[in-house]
């Protein structure tokens, strides 16, 4: 109870800091719509190519999009440990009697919140272009959620990898060297039947694609289920391997303190 | 209060301690003094758990702080060299923060962070972030935070490193009316030779790592018998000239040239000066100033650490900047 406690306040401090910059807060808001109607506008004829399903990319677009916000965001969320560490603020959070868990949870809520209030803007963006959710208020409901479970896992690996680096540099390469090409290995923008058979093996593998898969059926009509679930069940178990991960990275940067 | 034995802690080839040792007793001020890179923030990672050393061992307010480092974080108030307060959160927001850490909820947070930030003279600024606060304040609220769960014990880490000498002297009175009137066991770090002599009840004089002398100020320096006489030279020492020159002085102890600067000990420094100035003028050195003191701090650490105060800690500054 008193870690579940800790890891609610922590989350607020998070959410404060956020609250208090509102730059920060415009560009989280505004480029996630941007993405959605650059690509939408850039890739419309991708719809002519012979072999795609269905007559509106902006449609098929839209988990894609969701998806990669909620991914992109999250990498980032470990510069905030990194802030806290050259602060001396990590270093007084772990000499209390503090679980380690929630000090990665705080983080984790706060990133959770984030990727929730950017993907509702996406749906009321894609809404507002005409865009139909054909899996009903559950399905839009399961791809936020898919967003969202990817998100808690790279926050927390962005996390881990800030533990261990320490450094502003090595956190910017590892999070750029990763996002466009786990994006791009995926099918976000191009569909399974239309991308090279090498590319949609890896995709196979890639947390990013399980997310948009899942999110994808979700909201389409006569969805699967199944596959739903399944895909949100291995994120699930993703964010929980990553979150242990940062939890242990703790371990490394006191043996080094 | 706290007790440390054979503490040794290596950072790849750097070796931080080397099998330092104290005991602190219960409601004093304790102070670690040394120049930067003695090893005294080492010291006071192991004690407070941060740090594990890589041999000896440690009790703080009785429970080990290996074995037992969960209650140890309950008994003690961490104030680091490095401020660990939040400037993105106004000032109240990281107390109470801390305060929830520390297990403390509801309505006894909300009056203890009240009357903290009041008695530090921060109840104006609690709703400002800390950002916008000055470096005495910043450090008042260190000081804050740590003391939200009134602990037994208060670790300051170089609590007036940084601030003007005006917002050191009140620091200073802020600590000792901790001690007064809470009965707080505190460990001081300094490597301000003042700050030690006027707070501290007890010091533990720490170079490379270990503790070289260990006593109250007063005892430590009535250890020095006599004045100590310090000369600058005009030029270096050559082939031990002066060393030769003063061999026949009566009365002279503990000589020691480095560099320019030569140290000494006699009975009575203002007797003794015109035959130092004599047989220095007799072999052709030229002095640039004498002076004689009553022993200080700085001759106590002289003596027990082979050398200057000042010069280790030029030397360890240019390693930590390197």
């Amino acid at each position: 109870m008193t870690a579940i406690s800790d890891a609610w306040a922590l989350t607020v401090r998070d959410l404060l800091r956020l609250w208090r910059q509102p730059w920060f807060i415009a560009i989280v808001l505004v480029q996630p719509v941007i993405w959605l109607l650059l690509f939408g506008e850039l890739f419309q004829r991708v719809v002519d190519i012979p072999g795609f399903q269905g007559g509106d990319y902006k449609q098929y677009l839209v988990p894609g999009v969701l998806v990669m916000t909620a991914f992109f965001s999250s990498g980032w969320n470990g510069m905030s440990t990194i802030e806290d560490l050259e602060r001396g603020v990590t270093d007084r959070l772990l000499v209390t009697p503090a679980r380690r868990w929630p000090l990665i949870a705080g983080r984790l809520g706060q990133n959770a919140v984030q990727a929730l209030i950017q993907s509702l803007v996406i749906v009321a963006m894609a809404l507002a272009i005409g865009v139909s959710f054909d899996g009903g208020v559950l399905g839009m409901v399961m791809l936020v959620v898919a967003a969202v479970l990817l998100g808690t896992a790279f926050a927390a690996l962005s996390n881990a990898l800030a533990l261990v680096a320490r450094q502003e540099e090595s956190l910017i390469g590892a999070v750029t060297f990763l996002q466009l090409p786990l994006t791009f290995l995926s099918t976000a923008f191009m569909q399974e039947s239309l991308i090279p058979s090498w590319v949609a093996t890896v995709a196979d593998y890639n947390p990013v694609n399980w997310a948009i898969v899942a999110g994808r059926e979700a909201v389409q009509s006569g969805t699967d289920w199944g596959t739903v679930f399944g895909y949100c069940g291995l994120l699930v178990a993703f964010a929980l391997l990553c979150t242990m991960l940062a939890t242990r990275a703790f371990r490394a940067y006191q043996a080094q303190v | 209060m706290i007790e440390a034995r054979g503490l040794q802690k290596a950072y790849g080839d750097v070796r931080a301690l080397d099998g330092l040792g104290f005991e602190v007793a219960g409601g004093t001020i304790f102070g670690l003094l040394g120049p930067n890179g003695a090893g005294k923030s080492t010291t006071v990672k192991i004690l407070t758990t941060l740090a594990r050393p890589d041999a000896g061992e440690a009790t703080v307010a009785g429970h080990d702080v290996l074995r037992e480092a969960a209650r140890v974080r309950r008994s003690i108030g961490v104030v680091a060299q490095r401020s660990g307060v939040d400037r993105d959160l106004t000032g109240r927001e990281n107390v109470k923060l801390q305060g929830h850490l520390q297990g403390m909820r509801g309505r006894e947070l909300d009056r203890r962070v009240d009357e903290l930030l009041e008695q530090f003279g921060l109840a104006d600024a609690a709703r400002r972030v800390a950002r916008t606060y000055s470096g005495g304040m910043q450090r008042r609220l260190d000081i804050a935070m740590g003391l939200v769960h009134r602990p037994k014990v208060l670790f300051l880490d170089e609590p007036t490193t940084g601030l003007d000498p005006e917002v050191r002297a009140a620091m200073w009175r802020e600590i000792e009316r901790l001690k007064a009137d809470e009965g707080l066991t505190i460990l001081l770090t300094t490597h301000y030779m003042e700050e030690a002599d006027r707070l501290a009840s007890q010091l533990a004089i720490v170079d490379r790592g270990r503790v070289v002398a260990e006593g109250s100020p007063a005892e430590l320096k009535s250890s020095l018998q006599g004045d100590a006489v310090h000369v600058e030279l005009e030029g270096a020492n050559v082939n031990g000239s002066v060393e030769a020159a003063l061999r026949g002085v009566p009365g002279l102890r503990e000589v020691m040239v480095a560099g320019r600067a030569l140290h000494a000990r006699v009975d009575d420094g203002a007797r003794a000066v015109p035959g130092v100035l004599a047989a220095l003028d007799s072999h052709s050195v030229p002095v640039a100033t004498v002076t004689v003191a009553r022993p200080s701090l700085d001759d106590v650490y002289l003596r027990y650490a082979g050398r200057s105060f000042a010069e280790a800690d030029k030397n360890e500054n240019k390693e930590e900047g390197e």
